[in-house]
């Protein structure tokens, strides 16, 4: 996926301020997809060659990690927790309602790309489960209904933006 | 009045930022605190009256004009008031050294940590030899608190000692402090309270270890799944270094220590340790084979103190209160206390510190008061995902090392994960396969391949397809995993499976109306455990 000149000189910019840290990549990409909300394909040669490392190498690492996307996301990440913990309080029903109500399996992103779903293993809120994140903020004793209410959050917030920007 | 409302990732969780804005709203500034641990009573509102500190929980927003007003009159009044705070049964019953200053205050707030004598272990630390300090922690008798319970005090020898040949060149030998924050198995969030409640607590932790092995350089490894944790160890960090805790002259001792909290993204390799190293190092988090040691060839090849957030922080108060103190704390040769993290389908659960040696059934039934659900318990499942599913017979099992390794079940980190009667185990046991097979890091064999093969398997012998043999390839292939895995990713994903199995064999049946395969599935389960263990052991090892 091509990227334009300022995002190549943003990813530019941000491999001259990780170089000198001492095991920098992973600070790095995560810089990378705060900035962007993605690493792309583009940034591979980039890095690599900012870092002195073969592209494999930086492709390995994105690859290896949960965490780092390679395509672009909603403008919100919905992660459902599949723990142990959770599963205990019907993690897995909520699981499957949250697939069935937003259309979405895990990794997809609604049509509006306002909602990515995504699975996470634990957000250490174990005893209060069933735990949802909702990009950096994390909610607890989450059942059909409460998840319901949270996503009418999200998808009402981004409606009233859109009125307001008309 | 002083008002508290806490700001750690469960209170969050639960709504205590719209109970912080409702006091706003009232014209009250609340101190957000960290959070006791109890966190069923979270949002845990606290208020410092002429009577003492006193508690109202679980709280929300709408409930803060009526304990306002109750407050006026008589606090007891109210429905949510759980009376002083010290007095909750919960707590009270608790013997908490790491968890002493947890929730008292704001936990970024330097001059709060340094009132509640924070920072003194250290202080003694500064007056200490390298060796002074490790003979400190070996006499405590602290083992490592991220599971595998290895001697902290032995590790920080080996520290300790390594590079010293090399000083021909007069150049000390640089070493690490990695602190493992990795917190990844479910059901446990202790280190993750201790760092968003007392963060200053593990920083004063790391320095002592470095001055006691000779680090300067020190990383907290945490995971990307907690943003809060995330959010306040930078502020403490940043504070500490402003305040000449951390940096090149440390409160001008003319010792050096720094340090760096760096974000995981989101594997749960990670929390093993020479994983973690790699991920530090700007790798693929891939296991390394042992030897050579951490300690000797640890973070870019140097020697490295690799210790849980837990296991650092217990450091802070052997220094301060003594090793002797610490190590008056236990049973046989798990001395201390252990953070035991109470969760899952639970009525009370929360963060429980207590001398090693309470039993489980004390645990689940004392303080966590049945399950949430109201129904009875089936299962529990201690030490995490890689931890064993324990029946009723085995709740008597004391949390020890030792006892628990002898029923072939960990205590881990800590972590007691609830289940109630509505569990099914065959899925529980499909789904600790699943999870190897989603977290694997693929170095070994037979944990990356394994693991795809344990879900089939699983899924033919719950579909009643060739099930006696089915049932003999699940044990022989958890053999294979435990015996021809590098790490505990691997080598234990069959504890789960296996006990599973082995207590819960009625769950591995189709439902069929007359029971009758129930009874040839349990014996098959049973002779297959006795008798192929053996064989496959050998073979796996042979490969090695």
């Amino acid at each position: 996926m091509g990227i334009s000149q300022i995002e190549q000189q943003s990813i530019s910019d941000l491999v001259g301020q990780y170089k000198p840290l001492s095991g920098g990549l992973l600070p790095l990409l995560h810089a990378i997809q705060g900035d962007l909300g993605y690493v792309p394909d583009a940034a591979v040669p980039i890095i690599a060659k900012g870092l002195n490392l073969s592209r494999a190498e930086v492709h390995g690492v994105i690859s290896f990690y949960h965490d780092f996307k390679t395509s672009p996301v909603g403008r919100h990440t919905v992660q459902i927790c599949r723990a142990e913990a959770c599963q205990s309080m019907g993690s897995r029903e909520l699981e499957a309602h949250a697939k069935q109500t937003l259309g979405l399996d895990y990794g997809e992103t609604t049509a509006d790309g306002a909602i990515t779903l995504e699975p996470v293993y634990c957000l250490g809120n174990c005893a209060c489960s069933p735990s949802v994140r909702i990009d950096n903020d994390i909610f607890a004793r989450v059942n059909g209904d409460r998840f319901d209410d949270l996503m009418d959050g999200l998808l009402n917030e981004h409606a009233s933006a859109e009125r307001s920007a008309k | 009045m002083i008002f508290y409302i806490p700001q750690d990732t469960t209170a969050l969780a639960l709504g205590s930022e719209a109970v912080a804005s409702a006091l706003q709203t009232a014209g009250i500034e609340p101190i957000r605190n960290g959070s006791r641990g109890l966190f069923w009573l979270e949002p845990l509102l606290e208020v410092e009256t002429d009577q003492g500190r006193i508690a109202f929980g679980p709280v929300s927003a709408k409930d803060i004009p009526s304990i306002i007003a109750a407050l006026d009159v008589d606090p007891a009044s109210h429905a949510l008031y759980q009376g002083a705070v010290a007095e909750i049964p919960y707590l009270k019953s608790q013997q908490r050294l790491t968890y002493a200053r947890a929730g008292l205050g704001d936990p970024v707030c330097l001059e709060n940590y340094q009132a509640l004598n924070g920072f003194q272990g250290l202080k003694k630390a500064l007056e200490m030899t390298g060796q002074q300090i490790v003979d400190e922690v070996k006499d405590s008798g602290l083992r490592g608190r991220g599971g595998a319970a290895f001697p902290a005090g032995i590790k920080w020898q080996t520290v300790h000692d390594a590079g010293a040949s090399t000083g021909a060149d007069k150049e000390p030998c640089q070493k690490y402090i990695v602190c493992n924050a990795d917190e990844g198995d479910s059901g446990t969030f202790a280190d993750r309270l201790v760092m968003e409640a007392d963060p200053y607590q593990l920083i004063e932790g790391m320095i002592i270890a470095g001055l006691a092995v000779g680090a300067t350089q020190g990383y907290i490894y945490l995971r990307s799944e907690y943003p809060v944790a995330h959010r306040l160890l930078n502020t403490a960090v940043e504070r500490a270094t402003q305040a000449n805790f951390l940096g090149d002259n440390i409160q001008d001792s003319g010792k050096q220590f720094h340090l760096e909290v760096r974000l995981g993204a989101g594997a749960y390799i990670c929390g093993e340790e020479t994983s973690l190293l790699e991920s530090l190092e700007g790798k693929r988090g891939m296991v390394r084979a042992k030897p050579p040691l951490p300690a000797i060839e640890g973070l870019f090849g140097k020697p490295t103190v690799v210790n849980n957030v837990l296991t650092l922080v217990a450091v802070s108060s052997i220094l301060e209160q003594g090793a002797a103190t610490y190590q008056n704390f236990g049973m046989g040769r798990s001395r201390g206390t252990l953070a035991i993290q109470l969760a899952g389908n639970i009525k009370r659960g929360g963060l429980i510190e207590l001398a090693f040696g309470v039993t489980l059934r004390e645990i689940v039934e004392d303080y966590g008061q049945g399950t949430y659900s109201g129904r009875p318990l089936r299962a529990i499942q201690v030490g995490g995902p890689l931890g064993a599913f324990l029946p009723e017979s085995q709740w008597d099992t004391p949390m020890d090392y030792e006892a628990f390794a002898a029923i072939k079940a960990m205590i881990g980190h800590g972590g007691i994960v609830v289940f109630d009667d509505g569990a099914d185990m065959a899925a529980q046991a499909r789904f600790a396969m699943e999870f190897c097979v989603v977290e694997s890091c693929g170095k070994c064999t037979p944990c990356r391949i394994g693991s795809v093969r344990g879900v089939e398997v699983i899924d033919r012998i719950v579909a009643n397809e060739n099930r006696d043999n089915n049932l003999i390839l699940l044990h022989e292939l958890c053999d294979t995993m435990e015996f021809g895995s590098l790490c505990a990713m691997g080598g234990m994903t069959p504890y789960p499976v296996r006990s599973a199995l082995s207590h819960f064999p009625e769950d591995f049946l189709i439902q069929d109306a007359t029971g009758a395969g129930q009874d040839a599935a349990l014996a098959s389960s049973q002779n297959v455990t006795g008798s192929l263990s053996g064989d496959a052991a050998g073979a796996a090892q042979g490969e090695n």
